[in-house]
């Protein structure tokens, strides 16, 4: 029995010596100036591979392009290049460098790393989602899709060091937008070509932008420091910034109130029952947001093949009761699927609430009284952060509407996000709850999805003229007309053939303390350059200035490793 | 175990991949069918199925669990590397708390079989048993963190961060592991061994702590293995609550992505410390009961 006795205690001396060692593992860093909840952790950190909101918030810091975004007001300013001239008609760009551009490692960054970085994302081989970005540029489109090979004949080309020629199909009114688009973003060639698919690992890592990439551990931590070597490094308001992927609401808003994080800039990240208390305080913060609601039809699905049956359900939605009773946070019932405030939009006609007329377009389509009209399915998505719930209430609301005002039924399918997707882009439903979040700031990031030929059309329907419209719009050079194409266009696709249903427009929520927290700007894109952000309490600290030397050390100690 | 493994394998890269939808639907389509065909040639998945298992078999011997589908800058090695420790250091406290508490709590019910100390701590275990780390785990952030500012709210920068889910995590195995001793220590009340020891003239307590508590913890020595795997490997709940960065976020995560190598490689992790624990309870049971032998 001794022999066990001395077992016993030899276990629990193990076992406390483990917890000892253990519990001195925590990996601990300094407090960043700046500490953001950022969302649920980023899928990649390449702007060519990027795609999600949490990834577009943080690339920018590392990664600048030839233009980028005014935090103030959303407009694509000066980058990398200081000045362009724009040749013929809107179809050339020359684009002239900063002298003495450098990446943070201390090599010259020039135009030939424009044209790598953009080649590479058009380039089959990377897979880049959103290359599509670039199909405006002369041969582009050809080049990405294997119909040529010889990257020469792409129109983006280095005169020299300085100066950047971009030759594109059409004018694009658009472009100065797209070229601030982290996805077009310079990358460093050397590093890429040394370490494939795994470059980002490379420390230290070179960066175009105002940070360097410090710290990115999975579900844990992104870390930023100060990049001395930037062009505009003098106005980087801080020394350090934390992302912290925080994918639970209750937690993020806890961490926000016990000060182990100074923002909070996602409306998904705060427990949605608390949102009414919330908004009341002084560190709420809320701004129009490049984003709308919607219901799509399955056009290819009858009786949704008949435009007065789909203009009926959209005339008897009451958006105003979802918005107030359902989403609660402020946003504003949509009449059209562009928001309100896109630059270069005029509002089309829409189609209101009209449930007279919804229940005659019903008759007329022939069924009166709702008689007749088959059963027929609303599909949502199970979406983590309580989306679903959202998603599932709205589903209810409009099947007591549609219900009420028309005397059809509605049934609720709820789908685990990928099924729906699936579903979705099969074309495997009737009614199917949407969204759809804008890549910059022009009425074409949402218009374009709906045309014949696009993969995110995802509802069956083809109109020549919307297409036409379209495309006129696209090569047409006043900016008035241009404005005005659209607008008929959007006009036919929400009220004359009611394809979707847009519900509401989407508003960004940010959580801080402006006696503490200063540069963000709530801009229609939800972009906020980390660059901009000062907590003043952080500055007194570090005695008054933000100092670089710790940065100039940091990035002078991996000089030498791959590019 | 080998085979085993390979068998644990197979069946994951195949019921992965009966789900539908895959790893790159998302939200946004690439802008043309050819950068959506470009990609799944890239991760081979438009390759035969059997083909695509025997390329990641080749992979796994060679220790690389291939690229994730998801975190495309990273290797499944390299997150599970990153996080596995994170989470066995977690489980590890868990564990160490479930049976630092569970037996205990185990002892003293079955020495008060009956009795109001008996009910009392067979009630707390239920509880314990019962309540979900969902619940325990907001509780705790709520009253010890929040109200009383005793400990973090979240993160893991220092063993303070350790202690709230520690406790959220163990308290559900602490729970098994009183009952199952209780149970254990019980059944072997009437034990001839016991009622000779009896008849030696030593007390109750003295028996139950030198003969019947080696037996009787037995059940729970057998319900260490899996409960340890269960712990080393993480737990969603708690990595999501305390903002822990183990694995147990990704286990389930990655189902719903679809990152299928990922699916696979936690899955083979998962295998090898079940199978690993539960020889090292195979082991341990000849240590503690003289009565068992493997010739």
């Amino acid at each position: 029995m001794g022999n066990c006795r001395f077992k016993v205690q030899g276990l629990l001396a193990l076992g406390l010596a483990t917890i000892l060692i253990l519990s001195g593992c925590g990996r601990r860093e300094p407090r960043a100036d700046v500490v953001i909840i950022n969302g649920t952790d980023p899928e990649s950190l390449d702007p060519a591979i990027i795609t999600a909101l949490e990834d577009y918030r943080i690339v920018p810091g590392l990664f600048e392009g030839l233009t980028r975004i005014d935090p103030v007001n959303a407009q694509a300013i000066p980058g990398l290049a200081e000045r362009w001239d724009v040749d013929e008609g809107g179809r050339a760009y020359l684009f002239y460098f900063r002298p003495g551009l450098r990446w943070s490692t201390g090599d010259p960054l020039t135009a030939h790393d424009v044209v790598f970085s953009w080649l590479r994302l058009l380039d089959p081989r990377t897979a880049a989602d959103y290359a599509a970005q670039l199909y405006c540029v002369k041969n582009g489109e050809a080049y990405s899709t294997n119909g040529i090979t010889d990257a020469s004949r792409v129109g983006i080309r280095a005169i020299d060091d300085l100066r950047l020629r971009v030759e594109l199909n059409h004018p694009v009114p658009y472009f100065l937008d797209l070229c601030a688009s982290p996805t077009l973003s310079v990358v460093p060639r050397k590093t890429i070509e040394a370490l494939g698919d795994q470059w980002l690992q490379a420390r230290p890592l070179p960066s175009s932008g105002s940070h360097t990439l410090e710290i990115w551990r999975l579900n844990d931590k992104i870390r930023f420091r100060k990049n001395p070597l930037y062009w505009d490094a003098a106005n980087t308001a801080n020394n350090t910034v934390e992302f912290l992927p925080v994918g639970s609401p209750a937690t993020a808003l806890n961490l926000y109130e016990r000060g182990a994080a100074d923002i909070i800039w996602d409306k998904d990240l705060v427990p949605a029952e608390l949102l009414k208390d919330l908004k009341q305080r002084p560190d709420f913060h809320d701004f129009p947001y490049i984003g709308t609601y919607f219901v799509r039809f399955n056009t290819t699905r009858p009786p949704f093949h008949d435009a007065r049956v789909r203009r009926a359900l959209a005339l008897a939605v009451d958006k105003r009761r979802i918005v107030e009773r359902i989403i609660k946070g402020g946003e504003s019932p949509a009449g059209h699927l562009v928001p309100t405030g896109v630059a270069n939009h005029l509002a089309p006609e829409s189609l209101g609430q009209d449930e007279a007329a919804a229940r005659r377009l019903l008759s007329d389509a022939g069924f009166p009284q709702g008689e007749g009209f088959p059963v027929f399915e609303y599909l949502f998505d199970s979406a983590a952060g309580g989306g679903s719930k959202v998603h599932a209430k709205i589903g209810v609301e409009l099947q007591e509407m549609w219900r009420r005002e028309l005397g059809v039924r509605m049934e609720l399918r709820q789908m685990e996000k990928k099924v729906y997707l699936a579903a979705q882009t099969g074309l495997d439903y009737d009614l199917s709850r949407s969204s759809w979040v804008g890549d910059y700031n022009d009425p074409n990031t949402f218009l374009d999805l709906f045309l014949s030929n696009n993969g995110n059309n995802r509802t069956g329907w083809k109109d020549e003229r919307y297409d036409g419209l379209m495309r006129q719009a696209n090569v047409e050079q006043n900016p008035r007309r241009r404005s005005e194409l659209l607008r008929q266009a959007e006009s036919i696709l929400v009220a004359e053939e009611a394809v979707v249903i847009p519900l509401y427009f989407y508003r960004g929520f940010q959580f801080y303390d402006a006696n503490r927290i200063s540069g963000i700007h709530g801009n229609i894109l939800g972009m906020n350059p980390v660059r901009t952000i000062r907590n003043s309490e952080a500055t007194r600290t570090n005695g008054g200035v933000v100092h670089d030397r710790d940065a100039r050390a940091s990035a002078a100690a991996g000089a030498g490793k791959p590019q | 175990m080998i085979p085993l493994l390979l068998g644990i394998s197979f069946l994951a890269f195949m019921l992965v991949r009966l789900a539908p939808g895959g790893p790159f639907d998302r939200e946004r389509r690439p802008a043309s069918p050819e950068i959506e065909r470009r990609i799944l040639e890239k991760y081979h998945l438009d390759e035969p199925l059997l083909k695509q298992y025997a390329r990641y078999l080749g992979g796994v011997l060679k220790g690389d669990l291939g690229p994730s589908l998801k975190y495309r800058n990273h290797s499944v090695s390299d997150i599970v590397i990153q996080g596995l420790p994170v989470s066995m250091m977690l489980g590890t406290c868990a564990f160490l708390f479930a049976l630092g508490l569970g037996l205990p709590a185990g002892f003293y019910a079955a020495a008060r079989q009956g009795g109001f100390g008996d009910y009392a701590s067979s009630l707390v275990a239920l509880c314990g048993v019962c309540v979900p780390a969902f619940v325990v785990g907001p509780f705790l952030v709520m009253e010890f963190a929040i109200r009383r500012k005793l400990f973090p709210v979240a993160l893991l920068e220092s063993p303070m961060h350790l202690i709230l889910p520690t406790v959220t995590l163990g308290l559900y195995f602490a729970g098994r592991v009183a009952r199952l001793l209780r149970e254990g220590m019980l059944g072997l009340r009437d034990a001839e061994f016991v009622v000779a020891a009896r008849a030696k003239g030593m007390t109750d307590v003295a028996v139950l702590r030198r003969h019947v508590f080696r037996i009787g913890v037995l059940p729970v020595v057998s319900y260490s293995g899996p409960m340890l795997a269960d712990l080393l490997t993480g737990s969603f709940v708690v990595e999501n609550l305390f903002q822990i960065p183990g694995i147990g976020v990704f286990m389930v995560n990655s189902s719903l992505s679809r990152d299928y190598t990922m699916i696979v490689g936690l899955v083979l992790v998962y295998a090898v410390l079940l199978l690993m624990l539960n020889l090292f309870v195979d082991l341990a049971y000849r240590w503690l009961d003289p009565r068992v032998s493997y010739d």
